[in-house]
C-alpha cells in the first residue's frame, strides 16, 4: 500500500519516546518540525546544508543531520533529540572536560558522541575521529570534545563495581 | 527551509514505484526518485531544483536488501553507505563509500543516490566498475539486469521512469587484493583531487578513477600500460598518463599539472603495494 502525502497535514512522529503530532508540508525538514512544531530547539539550524552538524539528532539510534531529512521520512522511526537525553554520560563528560565554548554546536556533538558510545562502545581513536568529523565547532573545542567521548568510552569498558 | 512544495509518495514495490512515477509524469509534476534525499533537499533549498513530487524508494524491499545469494552479493540501491561499510561484506566498496562526505551523512546517502547524483565524483562507482558488477533496473517494461558499465558511462544513464534497484557483484571479487586512495586538497572531508581504486584480478591490475577528470572512469588503455611486463615502472606510468581519455581537470581543487603529479605518485605507490599479486 503506497504511503502518500500531497500537501500540508498532520503526521505522527515518535520523538524522545513519545508519540507527537506535527503539521508539516511534505517538503518540510525534520529540523523544522522539531523546532517550529514541537519547540525542541536543541537541534540548531546552522548551515542547513548538511555540513556543520549542529542539527544532529538520533534516528533509530544513528546520528542524522535533521536539516537533510524530511519530517515525513521520520514516520515510523524513533527520533531522539538532545532534550531526550537525561543525564547521559556524555553530557556529564562535556561538562567535566569543558567540551564547549559558545555552545551552539554542543547539542549536535553530544548526539553524535552519544550515538557513537551506544553503537560502537569499543571504538578506537580512528573511529572516534571519523565520527567527530561530521560536526564543526567554530570555537575549536575539538580536543576537549574528543576527551569527553574518550572518557565515556573508557568508563564503559571498566568492569562493573 | 525548502521554499517549493512537493508531494511525497512511498511505494512498496518496484512496479508501484514505476507506475507512480509515470502517473506523476503524466500529471506534469516533474517527479524525482528519492533515496537518501541529501542532494534533493540541499538543491531544493536553494531552488536549484523544484520537483513537484518525490517517490521515496526506501519502502521497496529489493532496494533495502543486502546479502549473498547464489554466490553473488546483492546490494539494494536505497542502502545507506554506512550500512554497506558496517556490514564489511565488500571492504573495497565500504572504503569508497566511507570517504564520501562525512560519517553522519553517509547514514543518509544511499548507494543509488551516490551513483545517480549530479555531483561529478560518484566515488562508489569505482569498485563497481572494476568488479564487473551488474545493475538491476526497474522500468515501464519490467525489470532488467545489465552490466553496470553499460549504464554507467561517466554518469548513470537510465530511461525515463527507470529506477536502479540493486547492484550485483560476483562473490569472487569481494576479497581480492585492493588499493583505495583518496587524495584531497586540504582536509579529510572534501571532494577528491584524485580517488583511485585498484584490484588485482587474474594477475592483472584493474583501476578506476574519480576526481582526475570531470567524471569517474575505468580505462582499459591505462590498465594495458600498467600491466605491461616489458616496461619499467616509470615507462608504465608515462604510458598510462598518456593514455588518459582526457586531460586532467584544472580547477580550484588543483591544477591539471598538480593532478598529474598526484596521479603519477599514487600510481607508483599502488604498483608497489600490489607487487607480487600481478
Amino acid at each position: 500500500m503506497i504511503r502518500q502525502m500531497k500537501g500540508p497535514g498532520p503526521i505522527q512522529l515518535a520523538v524522545n519516546g513519545e508519540s507527537r503530532t506535527v503539521v508539516v508540508r511534505p517538503a518540510d525538514t525534520l529540523l523544522y518540525a522539531l523546532r517550529e512544531q514541537l519547540g525542541l530547539t536543541g537541534a540548531k539550524p546552522g548551515c542547513e546544508n548538511g555540513d556543520c552538524g549542529a542539527c544532529t539528532v538520533l534516528v533509530d539510534g544513528w546520528p542524522v543531520k535533521s536539516c537533510l531529512m524530511l519530517a515525513v521520512e521520520a514516520v515510523g522511526h524513533q527520533v531522539t533529540t538532545v532534550e531526550g537525553l537525561k543525564n547521559a554520560p556524555i553530557q556529564k563528560a562535556f561538562i567535566e572536560e569543558f567540551g564547549f565554548q559558545c555552545g551552539y554546536c554542543t547539542s549536535g556533538f553530544i548526539m553524535t558522541c552519544h550515538g557513537l558510545a551506544t553503537i560502537h562502545p569499543e571504538a578506537d581513536e580512528v573511529v572516534i575521529e571519523e565520527w567527530l568529523q561530521s560536526n564543526l565547532c567554530r570555537c575549536t573545542s575539538y580536543q576537549e570534545i574528543k576527551n569527553a567521548i574518550t572518557s565515556v568510552l573508557a568508563s564503559s569498558k571498566l568492569p562493573a563495581p | 527551509m525548502i521554499p517549493c512544495n512537493f508531494e511525497y509518495y512511498m511505494p512498496e514495490s518496484p512496479e508501484e514505484a514505476v507506475e507512480t512515477f509515470l502517473q506523476l509524469t503524466r500529471e506534469g509534476k516533474n517527479p524525482m526518485y528519492y533515496g537518501g534525499g541529501t542532494e534533493i533537499i540541499s538543491m531544493a533549498r536553494v531552488s536549484n531544483i523544484t520537483p513537484g513530487a518525490v517517490v521515496d524508494i526506501k519502502g521497496i524491499p529489493e532496494c533495502n536488501f543486502l546479502g549473498l545469494r547464489d554466490n553473488q552479493l546483492i546490494i539494494g540501491a536505497a542502502l545507506p553507505l554506512t550500512a554497506i561499510s558496517e556490514s564489511q561484506v565488500f571492504p573495497l566498496l565500504g572504503k569508497a563509500g566511507g570517504r564520501v562526505a562525512d560519517h553522519t551523512i553517509q547514514r543518509k546517502i544511499t548507494l543509488g543516490g551516490n551513483l545517480a547524483g549530479t555531483i561529478i565524483y560518484r566515488e562508489t562507482s569505482l569498485p563497481l566498475l572494476v568488479c564487473d558488477s551488474q545493475a538491476v533496473i526497474a522500468g515501464p517494461h519490467g525489470i532488467r539486469q545489465v552490466p553496470f558499465s553499460e549504464i554507467f558511462q561517466q554518469r548513470l544513464y537510465l530511461q525515463p521512469a527507470e529506477l536502479l534497484l540493486q547492484i550485483i557483484i560476483d562473490r569472487s571479487y569481494l576479497n581480492l587484493p585492493y588499493v583505495h586512495v583518496k587524495k584531497v586538497k586540504q582536509d579529510k572531508i572534501d571532494y577528491p583531487l584524485l580517488t583511485l581504486v585498484a584490484i588485482v584480478k587474474d594477475q592483472r591490475i584493474r583501476l578506476a578513477f574519480s576526481g582526475l577528470l570531470a567524471y569517474p572512469f575505468r580505462s582499459l588503455t591505462v590498465e594495458e600500460a600498467l600491466n605491461d611486463p616489458h616496461l619499467t615502472v616509470k615507462e608504465r606510468i608515462d604510458r598510462a598518463v598518456t593514455g588518459l581519455p582526457a586531460p586532467p581537470l584544472h580547477d580550484i581543487l588543483g591544477s591539471a599539472g598538480y593532478r598529474e603529479f598526484v596521479l603519477r605518485d599514487t600510481l607508483k605507490n599502488t604498483l608497489s603495494t600490489l607487487e607480487g599479486y600481478y
